[in-house]
C-alpha cells in the first residue's frame, strides 16, 4: 500500500451564490437588463448569471461615484476614511473562507492559493492603505496632495479579489471614488465585496461595481465623467486604452503583460531554485502577468537543474481546485485554454522539445498539464509572446552578460528573478535588468508595501507602496501650476 | 574501503567531494517545508499514515533515571502498543542507553518481541566528547549486549572547527565496529550545526562514510527535528541515491510529539525522497510521547470520539 492522499475537499456550503446578479451602484444592488453566465472552469457548471452593463448602467455608476466624491468622500478627513478601510480589511479577514471558496469556484485556482495567498493579501492591501489615509502629506507628493476624482478601474480574471484590492484600496485611501468592472469570467468575489462595502457602512457611491465584458470596459474608459483609468490586463487592450485616453485629461495607470526572465546562475541553491522555478511558472496555472515564463539557465548546470525540475514536476498535483492538496487547478476559460494550446503547438512547430509529467486531467472543465519547452532560443515565439498558462520556455546562457542581454531582449519588462549565492553579481544583475520587479532567490512574492509595475510594454505607473499612491493623487504644486 | 567511489579516504578527496554540493537557501527551504505542512491528510490516508508512523517510532527512553522496570515496561509497549488491539503494529525499535541494551533485548525476546530491534545511543552520547578509543569500546559494548542499531553522535566541535576529515574518520571507525551486526545511525545534532548548509554537508559526509541512517538530533538540544531540517536531509538521501543507487534512511528525533507532526513528516518523505522511503527500514521517528497520541488518534478514527488519555498506557 502507498501513501495516496485521500480527497480533502473544501466545502462550498459557506457560499451563497445567487442565481442572478445585478450591479452595485450608489450603495445598492440594482437589477441588470441583459445577463451572461459565469461558470466554474473546473467543471463547466454554470454558477450564476452576471449582468452586462450598458451605457445607462455605467452612466448611473459614474454619477453615483461623482456624487459621493463631491458630497462626502473627498471632504472626509483621512483619519475617517482610514477607519472604513480598516473595517473592510477586517471583514475580509472574517469572511476569508467564504471569499476563498467563491474565488476558487469562479476562477479555477486551487483553494490552497485562494486561501493562503489571494484573500490574505487582499486584506493586507486594505490594512496597508488604511494606514496611509491620514498620512498622505508625508507621501512625498507635496504638503497637501489631492485626490483625482472618480476612478474607472478594470481588472483581470487571474486574481479577481486581489486585483480589486490593489485598485480599490489606494483609490479610497487617497479620497477618490471608484467605478470598478471585474473581468467577465470572474465577477463573483467583486459582487461579494459589494456586500462587504454595505456591511462596513461605506458611504453610498464610494464604491460602484458594474459587471460586463469588454464593451462595458470601453464605456468606462471613454466616459467623460471619469478622471482616472486604472487597468490591469493584456498589453493589446492596454494599448487601446492608452490611445483612447491620450486626447483626454484622464490620468492612466496600466499593468500589462510580461515575459519574465528567471535567471539561474551556476552557484544557485539548486533545490530551492527548482521550487522558485515552479512557483514562478505554475503558481496560479501560470495566469500571472509577472510569471517567470522564460527560464534562463547557465549552461554548465542546465542539465542538473532540468533533471531536478522534471522530478519535481512529477510531484505537482493537478486537479480539483477545491481539494486542499491541489497545486495546479483549472485554466480559467475555454478561450484561454485555446490560446495556450495554440502557442504550445507553435512551440512544437518551432522545434522546441515539449515535456510534461504524466498526469491525469479531469474529463470536464479546462485543463492544461504543467509543461516545459527546452531547446528554446530568443527567436522562438514561445520565448517572446506571453502564453499566460503553465508553460515554461527554457533557454540557456554562458556568461552573466549574455544572461542580461537575453533577459532584456523583450518588449515587456515586468518581472525578473535572479538565483545565485553571490551577492555582488546579484546586485549587478538587478541593476542591468529592465524590469519593474526583481526577485532574488525567490519568485512571485507580493507585499502591499512594495511597488509593483512594469517597464516598456508591461505598463505605466506603479501599484502598491508609497509609489502606488502617486497614481491616485495630484501633488499640490501641480495644482497651482508651479514646478 | 572505497566509500562508493566518492572519497578515497584522504582529506583532499573529502574536500573535493563536499565542495561540489550546492548551498541551501534558508528562506526557500523554510517556505517549501511550510507549504508541505498545509497538506490535508484525511480518512483512509490518515489511517494508513497513523499505522505507518507507529511502525516507524523508535520508542525512546534516555534518562538518568531509567531503571530495569521502566525499560521492561517500554519493551512491552513496543511489541504491542495497544494491548486491546492486536492490529496495531509493533514500533520500529526500542532506543536506550548502553547499560539497558541487555535488559531490553532479553525482555523483548521473552515477550515475543524478537522482531523489535534494540538501538543503543553510542559514542559518548549526547555530547560526543570522548576519545575515539572510548567511543569504539562504547559501541562494541552495546553490540555485545545485543544492540542491532547504533545511534552515534558526530563530533560537532570538530565539524565546526573544520576538521571534517576527523568527523569522517570517526564515522568510518564506528561503521567498522558495527560490521554486519548493527545498523549505523549518525546523529548530527542539527540544533548545534545551526545552518542548513551545515546539515547538507554533514549529510553527504556521513553517507559517504558509511551511515545507514542520518538522524537529526539527540533530543537533548532544541531546536531538533524541524521540518526544514528534515527536508534538507531527505533531499540529501534522494540525491545520494541518484549518485550511488544506495538508499540511506532518515530519522528525525526530538520535538515530534503528536500525530499531526508525525503525518507532516510522512508528507515530507513522500514529496521529497519518495514513497520508497515510507517504511521503517528507511524512515524512523525518534520519540517518546508521540506513540500515545498516535494510539489515541487511531482509537478516535475507529470509535468516532476521543477517548480519555487513561485508555492508553503511561510509559
Amino acid at each position: 500500500m502507498s501513501f495516496e492522499y485521500a480527497p480533502a475537499p473544501e466545502s462550498r456550503a459557506i457560499t451563497n451564490i445567487k442565481p442572478k446578479y445585478g450591479h452595485f451602484i450608489g450603495g445598492k444592488f440594482v437589477a441588470g437588463s441583459k445577463h451572461f453566465p459565469t461558470i466554474n472552469p473546473a467543471t463547466e457548471e454554470i454558477l450564476s448569471q452576471i449582468a452586462l452593463a450598458g451605457k445607462s448602467d455605467v452612466d448611473a455608476a459614474v454619477k453615483a461615484a461623482r456624487k459621493a466624491y463631491n458630497s462626502t468622500w473627498s471632504k472626509m478627513p483621512g483619519k475617517e476614511r482610514g477607519k472604513y478601510l480598516f473595517r473592510i480589511a477586517r471583514i475580509l479577514q472574517e469572511r476569508a473562507r467564504e471569499f476563498a471558496v467563491l474565488e476558487t469556484l469562479d476562477n479555477g485556482k486551487p483553494i490552497r492559493e485562494s486561501r493562503d495567498t489571494d484573500i490574505p493579501l487582499a486584506a493586507a492591501h486594505f490594512f496597508y492603505h488604511a494606514g496611509w489615509a491620514d498620512k498622505l502629506e508625508y507621501a512625498g507628493l507635496g504638503s497637501s496632495p489631492k485626490p483625482l476624482g472618480v476612478a474607472g478601474q478594470i481588472i483581470p480574471w487571474n486574481f479577481p479579489l486581489l486585483m480589486l484590492a490593489w485598485k480599490v484600496a489606494p483609490a479610497l485611501a487617497t479620497g477618490n471614488t471608484v467605478v470598478l468592472k471585474p473581468a467577465e469570467s470572474t465577477s463573483l468575489t467583486a459582487l461579494l465585496f459589494a456586500e462587504v462595502c454595505q456591511q462596513a457602512e461605506l458611504p453610498a457611491g464610494v464604491v460602484n461595481i458594474v459587471t460586463g465584458d469588454g464593451s462595458t470596459g470601453a464605456l468606462i474608459v471613454n466616459h467623460p465623467g471619469i478622471d482616472k483609468i486604472a487597468f490591469t490586463g493584456s498589453t493589446e487592450v492596454g494599448k487601446i486604452i492608452a490611445r483612447s485616453v491620450a486626447p483626454t485629461k484622464k490620468s492612466v495607470t496600466l499593468e500589462l503583460g510580461g515575459k519574465g526572465a528567471n535567471i539561474v546562475f551556476e552557484d544557485a541553491a539548486i533545490d530551492e531554485t527548482v521550487e522558485g522555478i515552479i512557483d514562478g511558472i505554475f503558481f496560479n496555472q501560470g495566469h500571472v502577468c509577472c510569471a517567470g515564463s522564460r527560464l534562463l539557465l547557465q549552461e554548465n548546470i542546465a542539465e542538473e537543474v532540468l533533471h531536478k525540475l522534471k522530478k519535481r514536476m512529477e510531484k505537482i498535483r493537478v486537479g480539483d481546485p477545491m481539494d486542499k492538496n491541489t497545486d495546479v487547478g483549472a485554466i480559467n476559460s475555454k478561450e484561454q485554454l485555446a490560446k495556450i494550446v495554440e502557442l504550445a503547438k507553435v512551440g512544437d512547430a518551432e522545434g522546441g522539445q515539449r515535456w510534461s509529467p504524466a498526469c491525469e486531467l479531469p474529463k470536464k472543465g479546462y485543463w492544461f498539464a504543467p509543461t516545459i519547452f527546452t531547446g528554446v532560443t530568443s527567436a522562438h515565439r514561445i520565448a517572446r509572446e506571453e502564453i499566460f498558462g503553465p508553460v515554461l520556455s527554457v533557454l540557456t546562457f554562458r556568461t552573466p552578460q549574455e544572461a542580461i542581454e537575453k533577459a532584456n531582449n523583450t518588449p515587456f519588462g515586468l518581472s525578473a528573478g535572479i538565483w545565485g549565492e553571490k551577492g555582488s553579481r546579484t546586485l549587478w544583475a538587478a541593476q542591468q535588468l529592465r524590469a519593474g520587479v526583481i526577485w532574488t532567490n525567490s519568485f512571485n512574492k507580493f507585499d502591499p508595501t512594495s511597488p509593483f509595475g512594469g517597464y516598456k510594454e508591461s505598463g505605466w505607473g506603479r501599484e502598491g507602496g508609497r509609489h502606488g499612491l502617486a497614481a491616485y493623487l495630484k501633488s499640490v504644486s501641480n495644482e497651482k501650476g508651479v514646478m | 574501503m572505497n566509500f562508493y567511489g566518492l572519497v578515497d579516504g584522504s582529506e583532499a578527496s573529502l574536500k573535493t567531494y563536499l565542495s561540489k554540493l550546492s548551498g541551501v537557501d534558508q528562506v526557500g527551504a523554510n517556505a517549501r517545508a511550510a507549504m508541505l505542512a498545509t497538506r490535508s491528510i484525511k480518512t483512509t490516508s490518515k489511517r494508513w499514515a497513523i499505522d505507518t508512523a507507529i511502525s516507524m517510532v523508535d520508542l525512546t527512553t534516555l534518562e538518568g533515571a531509567d531503571t530495569v522496570g521502566k525499560v521492561q515496561a517500554l519493551c512491552t509497549k513496543a511489541v504491542r502498543p495497544d494491548p486491546t488491539d492486536s492490529s496495531v503494529p509493533s514500533v520500529g525499535a526500542i532506543c536506550v542507553y548502553n547499560d539497558m541494551v541487555g535488559v531490553a533485548r532479553k525482555h523483548l525476546d521473552l515477550i515475543g518481541g524478537k522482531h523489535v530491534p534494540v538501538a543503543a545511543v553510542s559514542t559518548a552520547f549526547p555530547s560526543g566528547r570522548a576519545s575515539i578509543e572510548v567511543k569504539v569500546l562504547d559501541t562494541q559494548d552495546a553490540i555485545n549486549a545485543g544492540a542491532s542499531e547504533i545511534d552515534m553522535v558526530i563530533d560537532r566541535g570538530a565539524f565546526l572547527e573544520g576538521r571534517l576529515i576527523d568527523v569522517f574518520n570517526e564515522i568510518v571507525t564506528i561503521r567498522q565496529v558495527c560490521g554486519d551486526k548493527a545498523h549505523l545511525k549518525v546523529i548530527f545534532e542539527t540544533g548545534e550545526l545551526v545552518t542548513y548548509d551545515n546539515v547538507r554537508k554533514a549529510s553527504f559526509l556521513a553517507m559517504a562514510a558509511g551511515a545507514d541512517f542520518i538522524k537529526t538530533s539527540t533530543g537533548k538540544v532544541a531546536p531538533a527535528a524541524t521540518a526544514p531540517v528534515v527536508l534538507v536531509m531527505l533531499e540529501a538521501v534522494r540525491d545520494f541515491y541518484e549518485m550511488t543507487q544506495k538508499r540511506i534512511g532518515v530519522k528525525p528525533a526530538g520535538g515530534i510529539r503528536n500525530t499531526k507532526d508525525a503525518i507532516k513528516q510522512l508528507v515530507l518523505v513522500k514529496e521529497t525522497a519518495g514513497e520508497e522511503w515510507l517504511n521503517s527500514k528507511l524512515f524512523r521517528i525518534g520519540a517518546s510521547a508521540l506513540l500515545n497520541d498516535l494510539l489515541m488518534q487511531r482509537m478516535k478514527m475507529d470509535n468516532g470520539y476521543y477517548a480519555s488519555p487513561t485508555y492508553v498506557s503511561v510509559d
